[in-house]
């Protein structure tokens, strides 16, 4: 049986130069002047210095902005939703889950681009509010539609990972706050809540994740002028060919999602801590 | 229980929303790819000619064959490496497994434009061509370590004795691997190759970096067609959402028709 330890090798040696060796590659570019030559780098901070201007600060906290209050949304939208499935009968959570995850199935830069026709003008969506008498709006184009196209790729991710934890709840606990004499609001906050926060914990890097890195959804609702952090990136490698600023930019990206993984992760572990709701502690 | 009726009804409505939130944009661009005209907002008649357009198409068709042929020969691929690579990871030491593990969760946990850009960065440094064969590289490089994390839960509860006594009872180690381990592992296998497909058949982002001389796949031909209002798209899309409803339903009800069987057969 050891003997097959020895198969790894050659992945190992796939992933050195398909994985490792690529994100060196982005290091390397991010830490050199361009037009440089394999043999002779020339090392330079100047592609994260020329990130510090206003402009470009502004489009990372706007990309930051969208993300959280996308993820924010899902969770407002997402939590509810999970609970009530989590509570049906198992025949129709088996239907809504797969109801659920069949749009996630479809490719999403056409879930995307289904909603332009919705949202353009006269489309269905003003269509709707003419009809109920409310003026006509300008939908295309807007923070409110790159917000709408994230929360509907995103949501469903948010929504599982909720639903999985609340699934595989002791409903016995339920019972013994009943029992004890908490009402239902009390038994939700102090019981439901705290054990399912590994469920939203675990949502939010679902989707805060692909919300800041996403440049299609925005190029496709928010026009060829929207920018996010995702379309800077774009622009430099294949609009701009700045590839070394570019890979800076990325850099800068992957260190802030890593830092605000590691933060909820943090949050994750407090929180688990204070209330026990891993399983075992809980007693 | 006195708001019973009324909190049933709230949950329903609820229910019919979320729903309708994810339903009404798919099912409005199907209907659209039926419209007479040009318009994706008024509706003037029934027509077939966005499908036409799109078999007459040949760009569109050269995307449908190229997204295929790549998400088959790179799931065959992945499945391979990947399950290999997982018997293998299985039964290395422990430094090698946490080593190995964390650079195979790079591709998964990083934003997708990172890795395609790595690539792109790659593939430039080594001087080659972006096109085809580029492309289904990428799509072998992201996809493995999904197989990887799928096969290997089924390796750790694989009880290493049958294998070794495959072994004893003069299999060579290859038999073994063949006729023991895999068929051992292959619900593992199956679903890791199932991710390798979906996901190579669903990429834009690497394939949009690592892709060139006019290879595109439906993705990014999509991408690039929908600057402008395109009802071929919306024809493409329909066939793509039926497809994909037919062999979930197939994939979901499947099951649940065995177990009917079943419990018919016990009775």
């Amino acid at each position: 049986m050891k003997g097959y330890a020895s198969l790894v090798k050659p992945y190992i040696l796939w992933m050195s130069l398909f994985i490792v060796v690529p994100m060196l590659l982005i290091v390397l570019y991010a830490f050199t002047t361009s037009g440089n030559e394999l043999i002779s780098f020339r090392f330079t901070l100047d592609n994260f210095f020329r990130f510090f201007d206003p402009v470009f600060i502004k489009v990372l906290l706007k990309s930051l902005e969208v993300a959280l209050i996308t993820t924010l949304l899902c969770i407002i939208i997402g939590y509810p939703i999970a609970y009530i499935i989590a509570n049906a009968s198992e025949k129709s959570q088996t239907l809504l889950i797969l109801l659920i995850t069949l749009p996630m199935w479809i490719n999403m830069l056409v879930r995307t681009y289904a909603w332009i026709s919705i949202l353009s003008d006269g489309g269905l969506l003003n269509s709707l509010l003419g009809f109920i008498g409310l003026p006509q709006m300008k939908l295309m184009y807007t923070d409110f539609a790159v917000m709408l196209g994230m929360v509907y790729n995103f949501l469903p991710f948010m929504i599982i990972s909720i639903y999985t934890v609340l699934a595989k709840l002791d409903k016995a606990l339920i019972h013994a706050s009943h029992d004890l004499g908490a009402n239902p609001l009390q038994t939700f906050l102090r019981v439901v809540l705290p054990l399912s926060l590994p469920g939203v914990i675990s949502g939010i890097t679902l989707v805060f994740l692909p919300a800041v890195s996403t440049f299609v959804i925005p190029k496709f609702l928010g026009g060829g002028q929207y920018m996010l952090i995702g379309n800077l990136i774009e622009n430099q490698f294949i609009t701009v060919g700045e590839w070394n600023f570019g890979s800076a930019i990325s850099l800068i990206m992957a260190f802030i999602i890593m830092a605000s993984m590691m933060m909820t992760r943090k949050m994750d572990r407090d929180a688990s801590e204070n209330t026990g709701s891993e399983g075992g502690k809980l007693w | 229980m006195v708001g019973a009726k009324s909190h049933k009804v709230l949950i329903f409505v609820l229910m019919a929303l979320i729903l309708t939130f994810f339903y009404l944009p798919i099912l409005s661009l199907m209907v659209f790819s039926f419209n007479d005209s040009r318009s994706l907002t008024s509706w003037s008649g029934f027509s077939l000619q966005w499908y036409e357009a799109l078999f007459k198409n040949r760009e569109m068709m050269m995307a449908i064959t190229t997204t295929l042929s790549i998400a088959l020969m790179s799931t065959f691929v992945a499945t391979i490496l990947g399950t290999l690579a997982a018997i293998g990871v299985s039964k290395s030491k422990r430094l090698v497994k946490e080593i190995v593990l964390s650079v195979n969760n790079f591709p998964i946990l990083n934003p997708e434009i990172v890795t395609a850009i790595g690539l792109m960065l790659l593939y430039s440094s080594l001087n080659i061509q972006k096109g085809y064969m580029t492309m289904l590289l990428a799509h072998i490089i992201f996809s493995t370590p999904y197989v990887i994390l799928s096969v290997l839960p089924k390796l750790r509860r694989l009880d290493p004795d049958i294998a070794e006594a495959a072994l004893d009872l003069g299999a060579t180690p290859l038999e073994a691997l063949w006729k023991v381990i895999v068929p051992m592992i292959l619900p593992g296998i199956i679903s890791g190759a199932l991710i390798a497909f979906t996901m190579s058949f669903d990429d834009f982002v690497i394939s949009y970096f690592v892709s060139g001389n006019g290879v595109k796949n439906i993705s990014i031909l999509v991408y690039t067609m929908s600057k402008r209002i395109n009802p071929t798209i919306n024809a493409l899309s329909t066939i793509l959402v039926v497809i994909i409803t037919v062999v979930l339903l197939i994939v979901n009800l499947y099951p649940m028709l065995n177990k009917k069987k079943e419990l018919k057969e016990a009775e």
